[in-house]
């Protein structure tokens, strides 16, 4: 029951991302073709509050609703960064969507797309296989 | 009702989407990020014995559960308050969009190239099933997506995040601009 919260926040993202038409093929095309300021001011606007979020949490030492000590791990450099997101870079810009989108679009009833949430499963798990064979 | 299913201007949405990052690590010190999910789904239905996917995933299922929380989000705003207009992108995206040959601009995605029964053309399998295995493959490899690396790492001003965020752009702009039309004439 301890998860509920998380199910209740997913769902509030996933009604943000539908409303914010993140989610929109039309609209990730308008963003790479620089017709439209939408798509950077959601962007921009959710890193500069997640930005102060984080300062303030730091700042005053935040601790989470159990009481602990709130902690984010670093995250280090690796060939992958540029691989892996050049990557993802070009089916973003395929399907029109990132990981988040795809969950909320089938949920619209957009059922094709679970055909492609499906192939993001595969490639997942063909990277794990094929992990130590990449350079890092 | 419409005020039910009009869409949000960026000032509402973005500050929203960035309210995520502090509410998950108040909640129980988790970061922000949805592909990571990709990967439990992996260990949890097809490990095998690869050693990226024998993991205690049950620890991580709150991010499965969060998910799953977009999808039923997604079905309430997007099918049972579904906004019947067409998305309003910029004039000149809708004529360039023409120009490729996507006459049918109305729902979220271009229905002509989105169906079933485009799946057996070589230019809807390429668009979803490649597609779909780039967004995956990419992400995981790249350690996270626009969510864990552009909104979630650079909050925390993490450099591997921004340069993975400039290689998503650098992708995307190329398939956009130099590959997807010629995907298009398929």
């Amino acid at each position: 029951m301890s998860k509920i919260k998380f199910l209740i926040l997913g769902f509030i993202f996933g009604v943000i991302l539908i409303k914010a038409e993140v989610i929109s093929w039309f609209r990730i095309q308008e963003m790479f073709r620089f017709q439209s300021f939408h798509m950077y001011g959601i962007i921009g606007s959710a890193v500069v509050i997640g930005m102060i979020s984080i300062w303030l949490i730091k700042k005053y030492k935040v601790k989470t609703i159990a009481g602990e000590e709130i902690k984010i791990a670093s995250k280090e450099f690796n060939k992958g960064n540029v691989i892996g997101g050049l990557i993802f870079g070009l089916g973003w810009a395929m399907t029109g969507a990132c990981p988040g989108p795809l969950y909320a679009l089938v949920g619209s009833g957009l059922l094709i797309v679970l055909v492609a949430l499906l192939s993001a499963v595969i490639g997942t798990w063909v990277y794990g296989i094929l992990k130590n064979k990449l350079p890092h | 009702m419409n005020i039910l299913t009009q869409p949000w201007p960026w000032y509402v949405s973005g500050p929203l989407i960035g309210l995520m990052v502090p509410i998950l690590l108040l909640l129980g010190n988790k970061t922000f990020g949805i592909s990571s999910s990709l990967r439990h789904i992996c260990a949890a239905c097809i490990p095998g014995k690869t050693e990226f996917f024998n993991y205690n995933w049950r620890v991580e299922s709150w991010n499965l559960i969060f998910a799953f929380g977009i999808i039923v989000g997604g079905f309430v705003a997007g099918y049972i308050f579904e906004n019947p207009l067409a998305v309003q992108i910029s004039e000149e995206t809708v004529s360039d969009l023409y120009a490729m040959g996507i006459n049918n601009q109305n729902g979220l995605i271009p229905q002509e190239i989105f169906n079933f029964e485009s799946l057996f053309s070589l230019r809807g399998f390429i668009l979803i099933v490649v597609g779909g295995f780039f967004v995956g493959f990419g992400t995981r490899y790249a350690g996270g997506c626009t969510s864990g690396h552009s909104i979630m790492g650079l909050s925390n001003l993490q450099f591997p995040s921004l340069v993975a965020t400039i290689c998503f752009f650098i992708g995307g702009l190329v398939m956009t601009w130099f590959i997807l039309p010629s995907i298009m004439t398929l």
